[in-house]
């Protein structure tokens, strides 16, 4: 729907009156936004503290190889933050992300690779097939998170919790337990090339969250998203399509995990049981200290971004100034209760979920 | 009934001899066995401001919700410049031909204004949004409307009249030239009102015809022409603003409830200190230098409107809420603010109140419900004995005539009226010496309400303070002096013998000079 001309748009119709006379009086404009703007890049600084920092404690943190490093580690889960990031504004929450990561390649592998060697299914499929697979598996497992939640209205906290459960056996089921390898050429390609000095996985990252920034932040279907995460009964209000938005976007979700997961499996060359396993708490942590409302209609992809960079150059600094890797656990957790203590702080919104 | 009646010559902007705004013909609905709107008609003329009154549950927001294509009326039709109404799935057609403010905001708080205003049709530059030309064309709608403020900014930081103000500028944008207004001034204070008003008129002149919901009589006045009055779901009269006075319209609201007046009121004040002593209580935004005390055996009602701040009142009494100064004395106790435990154990026993939410665990039996603020009583050292329990939950039940296979039904399953009684129950369980009832008989079958105004005489009789806080008048009877709330200040003290008018007439704001 084409937007009506201002002059139009409280009267259409035959006469013209006159709406009613406009001193204009505008208060401090331009600051209110420079302050919604700082919010966004509000983590910025924080990361370049830490750079700094990782500078001072490592002459190996800021060669190529490391930063590279960095990014490459955090691309494939960076993913599944974008697909939680999205879901948060919608109000909503997954928890099955973490095991979609895991079960999306696995079964795709499963039906490609031979008996033995790879602990196939035996039907060998073309190699070729094995990401489309993945990601058609992803699809399917966002179509019933949406059918549960959206159409039978069950609990979306309880519903992920027995998809994340149900998943992980399935993949264990199909696989007896055992890791497949020897992936076929297309699955490793994602996870191994390099294109212009970064690997692939990192630019479909950056890629994908490009898009999503431009689609939330520009796009119709996107702000639908923040309006439904902000007042449901609004956006009903003003003709969004609320079930249609919510079941979309849990799919789109479950596919983003699905890609994650490739990029995983590429990157080692195997899809163990354990993929993914875990991940979730690190996402939302990420997605929360970037700004993102666990109650919904707030925060930017952007920021979100942002939240899942620092934690992985924290724990890369960490790890670089010879902090035992059984230590990284404890500070992870303190850092996020720190950030969320400062988003309370800074918002001034009690958190309730 | 006066169905078809036309104003042609109503109001500052005459509508040119044009077919009515909306037209509502022979409307009946019915939500299962209650009917909310039976074979009713409405209609607003082109150009005039039409106000529609009514009690609580006499079908005004039932009217909105049918005229605003929400619902399918069961019977009737709606006509919109003598033209049928769209189909209720065609929502962008009706929101083309009538607006509406509802008394919910729908404006979402996390976005700035002007997305708010362009919900859904937000500006394009082919796929992608041009935030740019969507502000500015924004900024230039709430400049038209003097709506100062920036719409970059976020729509949680404007004030309600600004908020509400948007509201009613992104109604009328998708083109329609009627308004339904859904109680608009009820968060609105004095200087508020005055402001929408103004502006109102000048929506009107522009041509633009309203529907006016509002329980404030002296509202009408000022901006209607036209007024409809609705009771008990049926047409009542249709009237010109200019040839009723307001004695008519109260007793067109009230209808013949005067004759039920004349039950007794009886007094079984008794000497001594009064048990609730409340002077100069206020809090911020809510109600203000509140001061008044309920003596032994005595009971005094509150009551007003929605927005008349005496729910916050009843709630700080009872320690749900803090009052931000003056004191608040039980049996000479000054409870700690803002522990319900410490005005429990200072004497005060209540009804909250909406039992679905605070007066209720639905989970749980009837007998657990019944004893929830007394468990202590109820064995020792922390446990508690499910023999003396049931025992005094059958007591309670017998007490109250409470209809329950026994002590062990869940709370959930009851009945509306005896799931009250159960919280009537509760608040009775540790012998008050002050009863505070909020909306006691809310949702309530009469049967039951006999049953609970019984309990307050009993309870009196036994020498209890009781406190009413309610907007039914029904709940207000067994009470000897109403104080009557309006905009948080306590405004009428009505003594015995008080008339139903007086009480609609002062919650109304009607006889107030110094708005």
């Amino acid at each position: 729907m084409k937007m009506t001309e201002p002059t139009d748009v409280t009267v259409v119709g035959t006469t013209a009156p006159q709406p009613p006379p406009a001193p204009v009086t505008r208060s401090a404009a331009g600051s209110r936004l420079r302050i919604a703007r700082l919010r966004d890049v509000a983590l910025i600084p924080a990361i370049v503290l830490i750079g700094a920092i990782g500078t001072y404690v490592s002459p190996v943190f800021l060669t190529k190889r490391n930063l590279i490093e960095v990014l490459q580690q955090q691309s494939e889960i960076s993913l599944v933050v974008l697909a939680e990031a999205m879901i948060l504004i919608l109000g909503r929450l997954d928890l099955s992300l973490e095991s979609t990561v895991g079960l999306a390649p696995a079964i795709a592998a499963w039906l490609v690779l031979p008996k033995s060697p790879g602990h196939g299914q035996g039907i060998e499929i073309a190699g070729g097939w094995a990401v489309p697979i993945a990601l058609g598996v992803g699809v399917i497992i966002g179509i019933v998170n949406g059918l549960l939640i959206v159409r039978f209205q069950l609990n979306g906290f309880i519903v992920t919790l027995g998809m994340l459960i149900t998943l992980r056996g399935l993949q264990s089921g199909i696989s007896k337990g055992q890791t497949f390898f020897g992936l076929p050429k297309s699955m490793l390609y994602l996870g191994t090339t390099i294109w212009w000095g970064l690997p692939v996985s990192v630019w479909v990252s950056l890629f994908l969250f490009a898009i999503g920034i431009v689609a939330l932040g520009y796009t119709r279907h996107g702000r639908s998203l923040y309006a439904i995460g902000g007042n449901i009964a609004a956006a009903r209000a003003a003709g969004i399509r609320v079930e249609r938005v919510i079941w979309v976007v849990l799919t789109i979700g479950s596919t983003l995990a699905a890609l994650a997961g490739i990029l995983l499996a590429g990157r080692l060359g195997s899809v163990a049981q354990s993929s993914g396993n875990g991940w979730i708490f690190t996402v939302f942590a990420g997605a929360v200290i970037g700004g993102i409302s666990m109650n919904g209609g707030k925060g930017t992809i952007f920021g979100a971004f942002t939240g899942i960079l620092l934690l992985f150059i924290v724990q890369n600094v960490l790890t670089l100034g010879g902090v035992h890797a059984e230590w990284i656990n404890f500070l992870n957790g303190a850092i996020i209760l720190g950030a969320l203590v400062i988003s309370r702080i800074s918002s001034g919104q009690a958190q309730t979920i | 009934m006066a169905s078809s009646q036309r104003h042609e010559a109503a109001g500052p902007a005459p509508a040119n001899g044009s077919r009515p705004a909306v037209e509502a013909v022979d409307i009946t609905k019915r939500y299962g066995p209650t009917t909310a709107l039976n074979n009713v008609s409405l209609t607003v003329a082109d150009g005039d401001a039409h106000a529609l009154v009514g009690r609580n549950g006499a079908g005004k927001s039932t009217l909105v919700s049918i005229i605003t294509g929400l619902q399918e009326a069961d019977a009737g039709d709606v006509l919109f410049r003598g033209l049928p109404a769209p189909s209720i799935a065609n929502r962008d057609a009706w929101r083309r031909l009538v607006a509406c403010v509802y008394q919910k905001s729908t404006i979402i708080r996390s976005l700035s204004v002007a997305e708010n205003l362009f919900l859904n049709r937000q500006h394009t530059a082919g796929p992608v949004i041009s935030w740019r030309a969507m502000r500015k064309q924004a900024q230039e709608m709430v400049d038209e409307w003097d709506i100062a403020v920036d719409v970059q900014r976020n729509a949680d930081e404007l004030t309600v009249e600004q908020r509400e103000m948007v509201e009613i500028a992104r109604a009328l944008s998708f083109g329609a030239r009627f308004i339904v207004l859904d109680e608009p001034t009820a968060q609105l204070d004095g200087r508020g009102v005055t402001r929408l008003f103004d502006r109102l008129r000048a929506v009107q002149a522009t041509g633009v015809s309203f529907l006016y919901i509002s329980h404030h009589i002296e509202e009408i006045f000022q901006i209607c022409q036209t007024v409809t009055v609705f009771r008990d779901a049926r047409h009542i009269m249709t009237s010109r603003v200019a040839d009723i006075s307001t004695t008519d319209l109260v007793n067109a609201m009230t209808g013949d409830t005067e004759i039920l007046n004349a039950t007794e009121h009886r007094t079984v004040k008794r000497a001594g200190a009064p048990v609730l002593e409340v002077d100069a209580l206020s809090q911020a935004g809510r109600f203000r230098d509140v001061s008044f005390d309920v003596g032994p055996g005595e009971v005094v009602a509150i009551t007003g409107s929605g927005s008349s701040g005496r729910i916050a009142l009843a709630e700080t009494i009872v320690g749900l809420r803090k009052a931000t100064s003056g004191t608040l004395k039980v049996n000479g106790v000054t409870p700690r603010a803002g522990s319900v435990a410490s005005a429990l154990s200072a004497g005060i026993g209540f009804v909250p109140r909406d039992r679905h939410q605070e007066g209720l665990v639905e989970g749980l039996s009837v007998a657990e419900n019944l004893t929830m603020t007394v468990t202590r009583h109820l064995g020792r050292a922390g446990f508690i004995d499910p023999r003396q329990r049931d025992a005094r939950a059958k007591r309670a039940i017998h007490d109250l005539s409470i209809v329950a296979s026994g002590p062990e039904q869940l709370a959930g399953s009851l009945s509306g009226g005896n799931q009250q009684k159960v919280v009537m129950g509760r608040a009775l369980a540790n012998d008050p010496k002050l009863l505070v009832l909020m909306h006691p008989t809310a949702g309530v079958d009469v049967r039951s309400k006999a049953t609970l105004i019984e309990v307050i005489d009993k309870v009196r009789d036994a020498g209890t303070a009781v406190l009413i806080v309610s907007d039914e008048l029904e709940d207000l009877r067994p009470a000897d002096r109403v104080l009557v709330m309006l905009h948080g200040e306590v405004v009428t003290e009505l003594a015995r013998g008080w008339q139903d008018s007086d009480v609609v007439a002062a919650t109304e704001g009607i006889g107030r000079e110094d708005d």
